[in-house]
């Protein structure tokens, strides 16, 4: 096992065991405590926001996804050719808006809870994943598109059997861009009521408690390191398998 | 056989091929040569409208290719570019057995026939079968192209600059692999190059395009004899013509009884190399050797000269 492999499955099994069972590392954030306040947030259970949190952002990406890999299929088409600018306007604009102002404004439609911040992560995961499913779908090897229609494919066939199995890989690095703002960004949806781990964070900024801020920054960090790491090398495997070099690094 | 009568492509102003009109019968290989941006590629893909043409038709053994959808047309036609285009996710197997899988030919088959064309182009199937493309050399991925392109049993094949991306003694061999499985299977060719070398070397009919228009169309002897345009001289090279004629004949054609000095010449070589070999090694005759070794004869280094001069 390469040392890599081992520091990673060291640091899920500490965060893990944290989200599990936290009052057992008491002893790490006491220090951080100060007029004998609780070092562990126990409000409400960590495994359960830690569920939650992920739930929030894996939909959120999922709805993300379909929505920008359709719309780059659909403006890499020849008929779809003319709605190219527009699209890439609208995911523009997604990336523009600051999540705060998303939600802030999603609030007065959506009402408070988890809603506004799904809408929030949607609209700001577009951008990447379109932006790298254009890439991945466009740039494709001429040879092979032209050797696709040659020999008889039709237009489904193409897209199916040869330019998205291509593509994967650059539309799958689009996806771990999303995936790793989105699960930061998460946090700032317990601003409006999502049960998401920011609940720990700001619970530590109202009672002036740096052991709560410390535990929920500790626990976002490392879960998007390690997803961030994981993707990563799904890519690697992809890049492998399809045949192709590695495009970025 | 392929028919191609008044075939026309436009983009916007410019006319890329211009009222092309040609036949290719069956068995034959058409070579189409010319300089970059003459059209000769644009009038290749019309053939299997990769290109739609703006007028004109191109009939396949009769048929009008518009009578099918492209798709179908498509994998009639065995069809090998420059560069080989071999999809990079799909194994050496997966690759040639694209077309009978579009055409839903049964698995037993579909492997049979990947197995068959991987040792017709000395590609052990057992070693090839299962790599990836990027795995192999230039050469062996640009043969898989061309099997994947006959894979199906193409009666037609067209052809890109199929060597275009090779080096010289790989060319030579894949040249010369092609010409042996066009024997074999009597596939009618019809090949873009460039290269008039490789256009003499190949065809049994070549196509000078110029600015879209055809000049020429005629067997190489007489496209090298008579030029239909100084153009067309230029392509050929005028201070090559002796060679390039000598070049196609054999020095089985010129084959007398008697003996002669030094090292033999294989009776399937070219006059021209046969004529090199004269000059090279300051010698009047050559003994001619047939395949096996056996001697048949001479050749004279003035029979040759002789050949190398204007067909009246």
């Amino acid at each position: 096992m390469k040392p890599g492999l081992i520091i990673r499955l060291v640091v899920l099994a500490l965060l893990v065991a944290f989200i599990i069972t936290p009052t057992s590392f008491a002893w790490v954030f006491q220090p951080l405590t100060r007029n004998g306040q609780p070092p562990i947030y126990v409000q409400n259970s960590l495994l359960n926001l830690t569920i939650s949190h992920l739930t929030i952002v894996a939909i959120a990406t999922i709805a993300s996804t379909l929505l920008a890999v359709g719309l780059a299929i659909l403006v890499t088409r020849p008929f779809g050719a003319e709605f190219l600018p527009l699209s890439r306007s609208l995911a523009n604009i997604g990336q523009t808006f600051p999540p705060v102002a998303v939600l802030a404004l999603a609030v007065p439609v959506l009402g408070f809870g988890t809603a506004p911040t799904l809408v929030a992560l949607f609209l700001y995961g577009l951008l990447p994943i379109f932006e790298n499913a254009l890439t991945g779908l466009t740039t494709l090897p001429p040879a092979v598109t032209e050797a696709a229609r040659g020999v008889g494919m039709t237009d489904r066939q193409r897209l199916l059997d040869v330019e998205l199995p291509l593509a994967t890989p650059v539309i799958l690095a689009g996806i771990r861009l999303s995936v790793v703002i989105s699960v930061a960004t998460a946090t700032i949806g317990s601003t409006v009521a999502a049960s998401t781990l920011g609940e720990v964070i700001i619970a530590g900024l109202l009672s002036n408690n740096l052991a709560f801020i410390a535990q929920g920054g500790l626990v976002v960090g490392v879960m998007a390191v390690l997803i961030y790491d994981a993707l990563s090398a799904l890519e690697r495997a992809l890049m492998a398998r399809t045949g192709q070099r590695r495009l970025q690094s | 056989m392929i028919e191609i009568e008044a075939l026309t492509k436009d983009y916007l102003e410019l006319t890329v091929v211009d009222r092309v009109s040609l036949t290719v019968a069956d068995g034959e290989i058409a070579v189409i040569v010319g300089t970059s941006g003459s059209g000769k590629t644009t009038l290749l893909r019309m053939i299997n409208r990769l290109i739609e043409p703006t007028s004109g038709t191109v009939k396949i053994d009769g048929q009008d290719t518009r009578a099918v959808p492209a798709f179908e047309l498509r994998r009639r036609i065995g069809y090998a570019i420059q560069g080989h285009g071999l999809f990079p996710h799909r194994t050496v197997g997966q690759n040639i057995a694209t077309v009978p899988t579009l055409l839903g030919w049964d698995k037993a088959k579909i492997a049979a026939r990947v197995d068959e064309l991987l040792e017709l182009f000395q590609l052990p199937a057992a070693e090839f079968r299962d790599r990836m493309p990027s795995e192999l050399s230039g050469g062996q991925q640009q043969r898989v192209g061309v099997a994947r392109a006959l894979a199906a049993e193409p009666k037609l094949l067209l052809m890109d600059e199929p060597f275009g991306a090779l080096d010289p003694i790989i060319r030579a061999k894949a040249q010369s692999d092609l010409l042996a499985i066009q024997k074999r299977f009597g596939t009618t060719i019809v090949l873009v190059t460039h290269d008039m070398e490789e256009a003499i070397h190949l065809g049994s009919r070549i196509a000078v395009m110029d600015r879209g228009k055809l000049l020429q169309y005629a067997p190489p002897d007489e496209i090298i004899a008579r030029p239909a345009t100084p153009f067309v001289a230029e392509l050929i090279g005028t201070g090559e013509r002796p060679f390039r004629l000598l070049s196609l004949g054999k020095v089985r054609d010129l084959v007398e009884p008697g003996p002669a000095q030094g090292e033999p010449i294989s009776a399937d070589a070219s006059l021209r190399d046969a004529y090199a070999e004269c000059l090279w090694t300051g010698r009047e005759m050559l003994p001619v050797v047939d395949a096996d070794g056996a001697s048949i004869g001479r050749i004279r280094r003035d029979d040759i000269a002789h050949k190398a001069e204007r067909p009246q």
